[in-house]
């Protein structure tokens, strides 16, 4: 926990977790060290269901130049289906 | 030191033990066999949890002598695979101070009740694990050393402080009871080589016992083998410092 920069934010969805899909009810994300990406800190997406427990997880570790790209592509998805009426 | 014609011997397994407001919480144990006396070590594990690296650095000491501890300092937030406990504990904002040093203070009394102990403690550990391993030699009497690897956020700023980080560790640096060993990266982003000096400086201004190594061509945990920041001569030569500093305070 050397950064502890978090932030929670509740959301709606499913993810597939090592048992298959799950409902997520919540997003942390956080800059700080990975587990996995071969980066001293990375941009940590965890998708969770906390009621479930620890295991209720979707895990993403980005470099931050990959967030923002990710970002911009989601931005940009959704400016799409909106100007299409499907939002 | 080790030679080849001696027998040696270990035994590691998990094991319960008392940590802060006498919660039990679960804690991996390794020591060597035999009569003993040993010296004691509590082993902190880093932020990535209470993972296989720390099974192996628990063991790493018991081969080397030492009755080595590692409680679970995220045993609270449930029990799954040591990425996904730890994965909670992140999302949480970390564990609080008080509760680290908890369960440490804890795990120094478990290693302080074995018959097998020669009387002394000491306390390791690597990233937060650094921290909460000066943090605790700061709090908690007891222990006889403390060696504190890349441990960030030892010193704080003002923004940083909130409930469950209400002191910087270096402000405890005036009640610091014991000798302690730095090892840090030159190339570490947190602590910084600012950082490191300004804490070299409150040892200093205090008159304590310290011994702090800067690498260059190092990073942020460069003895984890399993991970691209390893950096072999400075992790190996940093391994012997760590030996030697235990060897004069505790054995």
């Amino acid at each position: 926990m050397c950064t502890m920069i978090v932030q929670q934010v509740t959301i709606a969805g499913s993810g597939k977790g090592r048992e298959g899909w799950f409902a997520v009810k919540q997003a942390n994300v956080s800059y700080d060290h990975p587990f996995h990406a071969p980066f001293e800190h990375a941009l940590n997406i965890d998708f969770v269901d906390e009621a479930q427990g620890p295991g209720a997880r979707v895990a993403v570790e980005l470099s931050a130049e990959a967030a923002r790209s990710l970002v911009q592509t989601i931005q940009a998805v959704l400016g799409e289906a909106e100007a299409g009426g499907h939002i | 030191m080790y030679e080849t014609n001696m027998y040696e011997g270990m035994l590691a397994e998990t094991v319960t033990m008392t940590g802060t407001n006498g919660d039990i919480i679960n804690a991996y144990y390794a020591r060597p066999l035999g009569p003993g006396p040993f010296p004691g070590m509590v082993v902190i594990h880093h932020m990535p949890g209470w993972d296989e690296w720390y099974r192996e650095a628990t063991r790493k000491f018991a081969h080397h002598g030492y009755a080595a501890i590692s409680p679970n300092l995220y045993y609270r937030a449930g029990h799954g695979t040591p990425e996904d406990v730890a994965a909670t504990v992140r999302a949480a904002g970390g564990v609080a101070d008080a509760q680290a040093v908890g369960d440490i203070a804890g795990a120094l009394h478990f290693l302080k009740a074995q018959p097998i102990l020669n009387g002394k403690v000491g306390v390791w550990g690597t990233c937060s694990g650094g921290r909460h391993a000066y943090l605790a030699a700061c709090r908690a009497p007891g222990f006889d050393a403390v060696v504190d690897c890349w441990g960030g956020r030892v010193v704080m700023a003002e923004s940083d402080l909130n409930d469950k980080y209400p002191v910087a560790p270096l402000d405890y640096t005036k009640d610091l009871s014991c000798p302690v060993l730095g090892i840090f990266g030159a190339d570490d982003h947190s602590p910084t080589p600012e950082q490191v000096a300004q804490h070299e400086a409150e040892l200093k201004k205090h008159g304590k016992v310290y011994e702090f190594h800067m690498y260059d061509g190092a990073g942020h945990g460069f003895f984890y083998y399993d991970r691209p920041a390893y950096r072999q001569q400075q992790a190996v030569d940093g391994w012997q410092k760590i030996w030697a500093f235990l060897e004069k305070h505790l054995v």
